[in-house]
């Protein structure tokens, strides 16, 4: 099982200031779908971020590697960098309300993504982006491509933009907490409809959230951050029953359980924080920083 | 109510007929001066001077908004006076526009240095007491019609550069920009098909805010005799004679004041009723 994804030893600094991510090493394999877990501010977004080139303008990559389709991606010039990107990888944004540009109807905003990388006529991306949007359970989807994004709901709205992230088959999707911006109700359709796709493609999948319930629907294996830091990558079954690293424990522990919601809800210790930042520190300080 | 395509369809407000139907109005009679202006303009004739409007007696039958003190017919004057006060709107206006909206544009999207150097100009810029600054220009131009509009583009690009710069920056950060580059979109080509549509409804109602100033602009210039030549009709200049001698001939004052009134509120109404029509979300 080869790595379709794989970042080796990524350093991600903020311009002049400090670490954001440190050695972070991860592999996502072809087809698979991994998570990518840890709590707000962790810079689990900041990986997708990365990879796709959509970092903020404070922060810089300052070291690492990442092999996209066995190419090294940091020693190609900008535009080819993004080029490839644009054919292999593509995203699933956290907030719907605000990934579609809302001055344009959502026909062209999908099949401008098939005239722009894969330069198909304007009649065959129309045909396909009308099939995509049947395929993720839109009804009427010669109507939907006509309206504007603000006349769809934001479950609506996501399914588009799932529709549009497979639209150019990417071997590669970064989905950035897809169902975070969403109700509770419409968050395990969406869930569901990702990993159909996912699988009815045979993509490979990157999947940031902080919620390891979604996790264990999702996923087939993950990597658990701390401060820019992965303490712990594992596949889903040996996570879930024997994690290795206290924090993970501790994390698994944090999860409330329908068989016991009040006993269940504990934070996670101090002591474990405690080791994880020293983890951290003593890294710092083994690379110099 | 919809149209065939489904969409729905909002009938022209009033405000939007009210403005429109001014400007129409007053563009269609400035083109026709010539056609329908029952005098010449510049004719004196001191024996027919300080004649009052229409209703009022000791009248001459066609001078219907009287005359000033040297007898030149007020509504002729005024006629021709919205040709000038239109070109310099429509052609100080846009100029200003294009180039205030391309500098914001590019500043709020590329931020960086492009930001930090245009920022810095409209910073200084905006420290320059506008009237004076424009009457410094004039003197060094030279009065004229090319001058004045130069002026107004001058002063005034710094409007467009502060709003389209916070707007593009608002919109820069949306993820549909992120996404149109994760696409392979250049950052230019994201500036011109993500940005700019989304900008546009903004730089419309400032456009036509702008059409309004810069008549204003030319009437204060006029004002203090910095316009065009004198002998041009100009509502600045206009105003500027009427005051000598209001209390003998208001309406030489008041009929030029009521157009410039009227015209620089239909640009402002314009601007607003546009911004909603050209706003998806509004429409």
């Amino acid at each position: 099982m080869s790595a379709y994804l794989s970042i080796r030893n990524l350093d991600v600094r903020l311009k002049g200031g400090g670490p954001i991510l440190r050695r972070v090493s991860l592999n996502v394999s072809a087809g698979q779908v991994h998570g990518l877990v840890g709590e707000s501010g962790a810079g689990k977004s900041m990986i997708g971020k990365a990879v796709l080139g959509t970092l903020p303008r404070a922060l810089a990559i300052t070291g690492g590697e990442i092999w996209l389709d066995g190419v090294n991606l940091e020693t190609l010039p900008a535009a080819e960098r993004r080029k490839r990107i644009g054919v292999t990888a593509a995203l699933i944004p956290q907030d719907p309300l605000t990934a579609l540009n809302p001055s344009k109807r959502i026909g062209p905003q999908i099949t401008r993504r098939l005239v722009d990388i894969l330069g198909w006529s304007k009649a065959d991306a129309l045909a396909r982006a009308l099939e995509l949007l049947a395929e993720v359970h839109i009804p009427d989807p010669a109507r939907v491509m006509r309206t504007y994004p603000h006349e769809l709901s934001g479950g609506m709205r996501q399914r588009i933009l799932i529709a549009s992230a497979f639209a150019a088959e990417p071997k590669l999707i970064i989905a950035d907490e897809p169902t975070t911006a969403l109700d509770v109700t419409v968050q395990k359709q969406i869930l569901r409809l990702i990993k159909d796709m996912q699988q009815r493609h045979g993509t490979a999948l990157l999947f940031v959230t902080h919620d390891l319930g979604v996790v264990s629907k999702v996923c087939d294996s993950l990597a658990v951050l701390y401060a820019g830091k992965v303490v712990e990558e594992a596949r889903m079954r040996r996570f879930f029953t024997r994690p290795i690293h206290p924090y993970s424990a501790a994390l698994l522990a944090a999860t409330p359980t329908y068989t016991n919601p009040d006993g269940s809800l504990m934070p996670v210790p101090q002591s474990v924080i405690d080791r994880v930042e020293t983890e951290v520190a003593q890294h710092d300080v083994r690379a110099g920083g | 109510m919809r149209d065939a395509r489904g969409e729905i369809k909002r009938p022209i407000g009033l405000r939007l007929w009210l403005s429109g139907g001014w400007l129409s109005l007053l563009a269609l009679t400035a083109i026709c001066a010539p056609l329908i202006a029952p005098h010449d303009p510049l004719a004196q004739d001191l024996f027919l001077g300080r004649l009052p409007p229409f209703w009022e007696g000791g009248t001459e039958p066609g001078y219907w908004l009287g005359t000033d003190s040297l007898g030149r017919d007020v509504l002729s004057r005024i006629l021709f006076g919205a040709r000038l006060a239109l070109i310099v709107a429509l052609v100080a206006g846009t100029l200003t526009c294009l180039i205030g909206a391309t500098l914001g544009l590019v500043a709020g999207y590329y931020r960086g240095w492009p930001d930090r150097i245009i920022s810095r100009f409209v910073d200084i810029w905006m420290a320059f007491p506008p009237v004076l600054f424009a009457i410094l220009l004039i003197a060094v131009l030279g009065p004229g019609l090319f001058s004045i509009i130069i002026a107004i583009v001058v002063i005034d690009w710094t409007r467009f550069a502060r709003v389209i710069r916070a707007e593009a920056m608002g919109q820069g950060a949306m993820d549909y920009v992120a996404s149109a580059q994760v696409a392979g979109r250049t950052r230019f080509g994201t500036m011109l098909t993500e940005i700019l549509p989304n900008v546009l409804p903004t730089i419309i109602a400032l456009l036509t805010l702008e059409m309004g100033i810069a008549v204003i602009v030319e009437a204060i210039l006029s004002f203090v005799n910095l316009s065009i030549s004198t002998d041009s009709p100009t509502w600045g200049g206009m105003i500027a004679e009427g005051r000598t001698s209001v209390h003998q001939a208001w309406w030489v004052l008041v009929f030029p004041l009521i157009t410039l009134f009227l015209t620089v509120l239909s640009f402002s109404q314009l601007g607003e009723g546009l911004k909603d029509r050209f706003d998806p979300v509004l429409r």
